[in-house]
């Protein structure tokens, strides 16, 4: 076979399956990729003892045929999931040296389903970011290039992105919570899925936003994406916001028909200053999903303007709340203190240290949002702002839109440095097109649709009805087919 | 609403985090950036609607209110910064 860390998941599972390769083999592929990789900075906490045990002993369920789903495969996990007794840092520097005594329930499921980890993937910091720019480790490198440039991934699950779209792994984990899967997978031209909110168990996961948080996978295909979606979903009693409804086989959905089904185009989506390059993909989504046979129909979500400053308050009120755990008294760093100092102070200085800029600029909105005498005029209208925008949703999914088609970005991969200058809500409006999905808590697919003028990859969103995950990625699979995306970066690193 | 830099060294204190004073006006042009940004929710009827609580509508599940987990306590502490005889140890709180 040729290389082997460029298969997609199913492909592995069949060569697997038919003895034309061992897990063994595709471990020392990827690891050996990873190696030749550390140019792009992806991989942050390299695991091969662990990978090579668990690649033998997938090799030997698959030898008794005893071959769960993902046995076999090889993965790259988001720093973001706790994995015991493995560095868990969540890209920031406050939980330096931690490591889990227990393992994510999304990790736990994958590992049950026989996956084997190759090691922990680069994020921004409490995945609070755009660009893969806000991290500890550095920046992530996307794999492509155009020029001497060398181009974000986008964020925050940039090194889960960089990571598939340059085959080091055969897919990996990212977690979402604005967009930060949707948006590194269209920068890198692979596909991203966000589930519905409480597929996924969020248990282990270090906590960002927790009413918006959600695991998915990145992956190369469609296909793959069901499939390890399917491994990684389920009811957990640890999560109490996980559902406890069964789990389709998301594989068994995917036929390409998608004869009669409503496919809603918002009209709010079309930004002022949006590239042409944008506009005109979208069109041809449009026009291939047509083909296929569905109804298109223009939709209205009117509140969709308000989205990323509803997102912007709740969001950051969230985390202050959640953050408010890294004091340096149970785990990772704690200052250096000086003589005097009282506890106070050691809060004071090791949240100072241990916090990057943009997690210490979220965690103080937050708290000020929060703060008696702005509780009412902040959160409590941003959250009455999030109900509209969910009433948006259900209005035209109550018309009989089946799923809804949108640009996955405003624009493709820029370059890393390019945005420091910027005041911090350019940035944000990366996550103008996929926000408003993770405010109603609904289901989003970003699926590379193309490449722009400059040959860097363009994605095309797909938003579902909440839990119908498996309709919305058949929608997907058929847009994959027509758009017939197959570009790969040229290596260079 | 506009932060001045009394506001923005409140909020950090409050947030526990340690700015150094140099550092507050441009702490403060930030925040009035992200909260000029939000001030568009003013624009938006939210008469008669409810802020919304859970995005889908479930109900919690209950449990019986009893111990489930523990009994570990090396492994609570495993990866505190200072933990002695069994406790987490952190300057001292009470004169």
């Amino acid at each position: 076979m040729g290389d082997l860390n460029k298969l997609t998941i199913a492909e592995a599972r069949d060569a697997l399956a038919r003895g034309e390769t061992t897990a063994v083999e595709l471990t020392e592929a990827c690891l050996g990729a990873i190696e030749g990789a550390g140019k792009l900075n992806a991989f942050v906490h390299h695991t091969p003892e662990i990978a090579r045990d668990q690649a033998r002993a997938a090799d030997a369920r698959l030898k008794a045929g005893d071959a769960p789903a993902m046995c076999g495969i090889p993965l790259g996990i988001k720093d973001l999931f706790c994995t015991k007794g493995v560095a868990s840092q969540a890209g920031s520097r406050i939980l330096e040296g931690f490591k889990p005594e227990y393992e994510s329930t999304v990790s736990q499921n994958l590992l049950d389903a026989g996956a084997v980890m190759l090691g922990k993937l680069n994020m921004d910091e409490f995945a609070m970011g755009s660009s893969n720019e806000t991290s500890v480790y550095g920046d992530v490198v996307n794999p492509w290039k155009i020029d001497e440039r060398d181009l974000t991934p986008g964020g925050s699950s940039g090194g889960s992105a960089s990571a598939v779209a340059a085959d080091l792994c055969l897919a990996a984990t990212g977690t979402d919570t604005g967009g930060s899967i949707r948006q590194p997978a269209a920068f890198t031209g692979i596909t991203g899925m966000k589930p519905t909110y409480g597929r996924c168990s969020r248990w282990g996961i270090v906590a960002f936003a927790s009413s918006l948080d959600q695991a998915g996978p990145m992956t190369k295909t469609v296909r793959d994406a069901a499939i390890m979606l399917a491994a990684m979903a389920g009811h957990d009693p640890k999560d109490s916001t996980s559902a406890d409804i069964p789990v389709p086989d998301f594989e068994a959905a995917l036929t390409g028909d998608i004869r009669g089904k409503v496919i809603g185009i918002p009209r709010e989506y079309r930004m002022d200053g949006m590239p042409d390059e944008i506009e005109a993909l979208w069109a041809e989504g449009r026009r291939m999903l047509e083909d296929a046979g569905a109804r298109i129909i223009d939709i209205s979500l009117p509140h969709t303007k308000y989205a990323l400053p509803a997102y912007y308050v709740i969001a950051p009120a969230e985390a202050s709340s959640n953050l408010a755990r890294y004091d340096g008294v149970r785990y990772g760093h704690r200052a250096k203190l000086a003589a005097g100092d009282g506890i106070t102070e050691m809060y004071e200085k090791t949240r100072a240290e241990g916090f990057g800029p943009e997690v210490q600029r979220r965690v103080m909105i937050g708290t000020y949002v929060l703060s008696a005498g702005f509780y009412d005029a902040y959160y409590n209208r941003a959250r009455k702002v999030r109900a509209l925008i969910k009433r948006d949703f259900d209005e035209v999914f109550d018309q009989g839109v089946d799923a809804i088609l949108t640009p996955a970005t405003p624009s493709a991969a820029f370059g890393l440095g390019e945005m420091a200058e910027a005041d911090p809500v350019r940035m944000y409006l990366n996550d103008v097109f996929t926000v408003t999905v993770n405010l109603a808590g609904l289901p989003g697919i970003s699926v590379p649709a193309g490449l722009d003028a400059k040959g860097l990859p363009l994605g095309l969103q797909l938003i579902g009805r909440p839990w119908e995950e498996a309709d919305m990625l058949n929608t997907a699979y058929a847009l994959e087919a027509a758009a017939g995306f197959v570009s790969k970066p040229a290596k260079w690193w | 609403m506009s932060i001045d830099i009394e506001t923005a060294r409140k909020v950090a204190h409050l947030a526990r985090i340690k700015v150094e004073e140099d550092r507050l006006p441009a702490l403060a042009g930030e925040f009035n950036t992200i909260l000029g940004f939000i001030e568009q929710l003013n624009e938006v009827n939210i008469d008669g609607v409810e802020p919304m609580t859970s995005v889908t509508p479930m109900r919690l599940k209950r449990r019986v209110d009893e111990v489930t987990d523990g009994g570990y306590p090396e492994k609570i502490l495993k990866n505190a910064p200072d933990a002695r005889e069994g406790f987490f140890a952190v300057p001292k709180v009470v004169e």
